[in-house]
């Protein structure tokens, strides 16, 4: 109920938790951000000590006495313990590949545990998809956390509120914080299987020297480039000499298509729209054309090869979400 | 909320594993060990059954068994406490049902939950032992209890850490706990105990004397080695033929049994003390009874007591703690005002029918005349010249013990000879009486303290003689002098079967007994007697004349808040301070800053200083001295105490405007 408070009103939150999200750099869990409570099993230990303490009055037991305010003293440091757990761990953020709607992003945490001691059992989650994962700190060691949170809309996907929470060492107590690092996970439209379209006349004009685009004749070997796809590295040829050759053919060198939106029937809706061109962007990329992308107020020229996959579905992810 | 949802490690997901188990059966074997000395052995096995039966699902990885069968295995349990004790209730069936409980909620136990709830059980359990004993080796098996069920519980909360650290953790807690401890253990208000009834067997355990004596039962009492009470004496202690301490006193005889009889109290009169008295403070073991032992004869009287018109000390309430008191004796006690006629033929009353011979031969010496002195004289001396022995395995006797036992058997221990010797003067016309009590005691050379053990249970004859007022007469001592000078050792022949300790070839195990005993009456002292009395005590000691449990509480409170925060400060004191590098770093990026140039997180010092270098013009020179210098101090070579400081030198230099 308190949270969906203060979800409700962020600059609140952002006082309470100590905070404004996004934080940028490492974050340093300073004690006003580690809260603790006591647990369910806490409450447990507090009912035995009552019942220990009535026994020892009743039957005058010293050692019962003794017994008891032991166990005491040692709910009380407990409690600094657990705190101790979480304060002044530090926490910097790793990068995140980009993944398709409807699949997992891995965001990539790492707990420092800056101190003499380890932290053990510390409990990270990611509140919004509930991801969880539990790790152990050794003592002046980095532990990586993967947070595979479900990616379900194209655009940029930010980490979001992770809590760290831990019960160390009694589990009668729990403390946690909050951290909302700045990370983002960049997710492209979900693809749809489509077969590629024709080349339209356009393209066509800019490929005189093949009358048959797509025929995919050899016409000879060039030096391999960073771009080329591994499936057209002439294997053979790089066993005899020592150098990387790349295959070319024909067809390739001069077919360039382009994957309009325009060209999509005007039924469609914009995320169909944008799937069925991460569908296409995909496919020639297999197949290996060349090719460009060309969306209303966007235009990404012909090109082959990772880094043109890349920019043209980072279009694609995020097209009119930005201005 | 986030709280409902479990995690993997939260106590109510997480399973147990075998290591757990194998703690927590290790930590209920600790504790109950003591227990399965006195539980019956089917269920010291049952117990030990359910614990293997847990761990074996475990191992075999299958699904614990179904509520239903700990259900029926708890009842058949019930049952048979049931059959064994006849009840479910009292001291002793409820602690060997909790014994029980243990393996039943051991084999219950799925998850971190369950478990820890187990261990809180283990915490229970120890608290139990105490109800049989608090001794020094109890206290120190139970602290190794402790230990264990603590790291059984950390273990359950990080599973996948090494043992070590997790013993490590264990140690540091329980140090943490400590202080805490001590203060909670003397400054809580403590309330005199029971809150409620106790149950009807809570005391059974305690021996000593009792408000009967016939023939036998003394010397059952004279095997046991256990301490009856300890007096620490103001100075020297009495010989050991002085140390007699008195007991119930016995008027009524039925031929066969001596007991106490209807009894009232007197107001008690401080007496002016003539002669040598012996101040000093007894710590009296429970008995379960009412009476408190002093030295004869008492000249004050203990706080919380009364007094009888035939000189017991009545506490006002059984005595079932530890409990000290102080008290002042004299050896030579003033003249008493005349007893009652009613308490004279009270003592001068015989069982009709029975021990004729002695009746017999008491009439004879009063036909002989003389005075009641003369008599009582005569009496002795017919006692030592009797050939009568001591011995601790008296021949049983019939209906006319005293008869038996002066003519026939002639061997017996000191009930046999107070209990004759009444009767003989009883019978002969002077108003005598049984005492009871205890007579000598151990003086342990390291500490002076009188040790007194139910083995030195003593009894001896009170006779009135007009003019003196109620005189003891000792006719075991009469008839065995070593008895009372040297002690019921080396009164008794080698043979006899004498407590271990008490036999004089133990000399050098006597020694060490004596060390241990010791530090066993500071332990009870200071740990187990740490009473409402005492706490009010140490409070005036250190200078709280009244203190009522408001003032305790507050003075607690704030010794645990105290505590609590230097508890925290520990937790959240800087761990690693940044190194002077990195620091001289930060202020000059914090000076840069203040112009206007932020470095930007993806910066690194190279391009960061040339940006602020192209901004700042004026100061490029430094600017980039500084950025070099510090890139070759944290990347470059190892870092120099003289880099560092002209680092630290020009940052601090570094004028920007």
């Amino acid at each position: 109920m308190i949270g969906a408070l203060l979800d409700r009103h962020p600059r609140v939150a952002n006082y309470i938790y100590g905070f404004t999200p996004p934080e940028v750099g490492t974050v340093v869990l300073v004690h006003r951000r580690v809260y603790i409570v006591p647990a369910q099993l806490g409450w447990l230990f507090a009912i035995t000590l009552a019942i220990l303490l009535i026994g020892s009055i009743n039957y005058a037991l010293s050692l019962g006495f003794a017994l008891t305010f032991l166990l005491a003293g040692m709910g009380l440091a407990g409690m600094a313990h657990t705190a101790r757990n979480l304060a002044r761990m530090a926490i910097s953020v790793g990068r995140v590949e980009p993944v398709f709607a409807g699949e997992t992003a891995q965001f990539r945490l790492y707990l420092d545990a800056r101190s003499s001691f380890d932290r053990p059992a510390i409990l990270a989650r990611h509140m919004a998809s509930r991801a969880q994962l539990v790790v152990d700190v050794p003592a002046g060691g980095i532990t990586e956390v993967v947070l595979p949170v479900p990616a379900m809309q194209r655009g940029w996907m930010p980490l979001g509120r992770v809590m760290l929470e831990t019960r160390f060492p009694l589990g009668i107590f729990r403390s946690w914080s909050y951290v909302e690092p700045q990370l983002r996970c960049l997710v492209y439209p979900r693809p749809e299987r489509s077969p590629l379209p024709p080349p339209s006349a356009e393209s066509a004009r800019g490929a005189l020297r093949s009358p048959m685009p797509g025929n995919d004749d050899y016409s000879g070997l060039r030096t391999y480039q960073l771009s080329d796809s591994p499936r057209h590295v002439a294997w053979k040829a790089v066993a005899r000499s020592d150098e990387m050759l790349t295959k070319q053919f024909t067809g390739e060198a001069a077919a360039e298509l382009w994957l309009d939106w325009a060209r999509l029937a005007p039924s469609f809706g914009t995320e169909q729209k944008l799937s069925r061109l991460a569908g296409w962007v995909l496919a020639a990329e297999r197949s290996g054309v060349t090719y460009g992308l060309r969306l209303p107020g966007v235009e990404i020229a012909p090109g082959r090869g990772e880094l043109q996959l890349a920019a043209c579905l980072q279009a694609l992810a995020l097209y009119g979400t930005e201005k | 909320m986030s709280l409902t949802v479990p995690h993997p490690l939260s106590p109510e997901m997480r399973q147990l594993t075998l290591r757990d188990l194998a703690w927590l059966t290790g930590s209920f074997l600790l504790v109950i060990t003591p227990h399965m000395l006195r539980a019956p052995w089917w269920l010291t096995v049952l117990t030990l059954c359910l614990y293997g039966w847990r761990i074996y699902y475990t191992l075999n990885r299958v699904a614990l068994p179904s509520r239903w069968l700990v259900v029926a295995v708890a009842f058949v349990g019930l049952f048979g406490v049931w059959l064994e004790y006849r009840t479910l209730f009292g001291r002793q069936p409820g602690i060997i049902l909790l014994v029980l409980f243990s393996g039943l909620k051991m084999l219950e136990s799925r998850t971190h939950r369950d478990g820890a709830v187990a261990a809180f059980l283990g915490y229970f359990l120890i608290i139990t032992n105490f109800l049989y004993t608090q001794s020094i080796p109890t206290a120190l098996v139970m602290c190794v209890g402790v230990f264990v069920i603590t790291a059984t519980l950390i273990g359950f909360s990080a599973p996948n850490r090494s043992l070590r650290l997790n013993l490590r953790t264990t140690g540091m807690l329980l140090a943490h706990a400590a202080p805490a401890a001590l203060v909670l253990f003397v400054l809580f208000p403590r309330v005199q105990g029971p809150l409620w009834g106790l149950p009807q067997d809570a005391y059974s355990a305690m021996s000593g004397l009792s408000e009967t004596m016939s023939p036998g039962n003394l010397s059952q009492l004279a095997l046991s080695d256990a301490i009856a009470f300890r007096a620490q004496f103001d100075g020297e202690p009495p010989l050991p033929p002085l140390r007699y301490w008195r007991g119930p006193v016995l008027w009524d005889f039925d031929g066969r049994t001596w007991s106490a009889g209807m009894s009232t109290l007197v107001r008690f009169e401080e007496k002016a003390v003539t002669g040598p008295a012996y101040r000093y403070s007894v710590v009296l073991e429970p008995h379960n009874h009412h009476w408190l032992f002093a030295l004869e004869t008492a000249a004050s009287l203990p706080e919380r007591s009364r007094m009888t018109f035939d000189h017991q000390i009545l506490a006002t309430a059984p005595v079932r703690n530890r409990l000290r008191y102080d008290v002042v004796s004299v050896i030579t006690p003033a003249l008493e005002a005349d007893e009652q006629r009613t308490s004279l033929s009270r003592a001068l009353r015989l069982p009709q029918g029975f021990n004729k011979r002695a009746l017999a031969l008491g009439q004879e010496w009063r036909a002989a005349g003389g005075s009641d002195a003369e008599i009582l004289a005569r009496g002795l001396a017919f006692m030592r010249q009797g050939k009568l022995t001591y011995t601790l395995e008296p021949p049983l006797l019939g209906a006319d013990s005293v008869d038996e036992f002066l003519f026939d058997t002639k061997a017996g221990f000191c009930e046999h000879f107070s209990s004759a010797f009444t009767f003989l003067m009883r019978a002969a016309g002077i108003p005598a009486r049984v005492v009871t009590g205890y007579q000598g005691g151990d003086l342990n050379p390291f500490d002076l303290i009188v040790t007194v053990r139910q083995s030195d249970a003593h009894a001896w004859t009170e006779v009135y003689l007009r003019g003196r007022g109620w005189v003891r007469v000792d006719p075991t001592a009469a008839a065995m002098p070593r008895r009372v000078d040297l002690g019921l050792a080396r009164a008794l022949p080698q043979t006899s079967a004498l407590p271990l300790m008490l036999r004089p070839q133990m000399e050098w195990l006597r020694g060490m007994r004596y060390q241990w005993e010791a530090m066993a009456h500071k332990w009870n002292v200071w740990v187990l007697g740490y009473s409402p009395e005492r706490q009010r005590d140490l409070m005036i000691s250190l200078g709280m004349r009244d203190a009522d449990w408001q003032k305790l509480s507050a003075l607690l409170f704030a010794f645990l808040g105290l505590m609590t925060i230097a508890l925290l400060l520990w937790s959240l004191r800087r761990l690693a301070r940044p190194d002077p590098v990195q620091r001289a770093w930060v202020a000059f990026c914090r000076k840069l800053a203040r112009q206007g140039v932020v470095r930007e997180p993806h910066e690194g010092p190279r391009d960061y200083s040339s940006r602020a270098a192209r901004s700042l013009p004026a100061a490029r020179r430094s600017i980039l001295r500084i950025a070099a210098l510090y890139i070759r101090l944290r990347y470059g070579e190892r870092q120099s105490r003289p880099g560092t400081a002209r680092l630290q030198r020009l940052v601090r230099q570094l004028r920007l405007n």
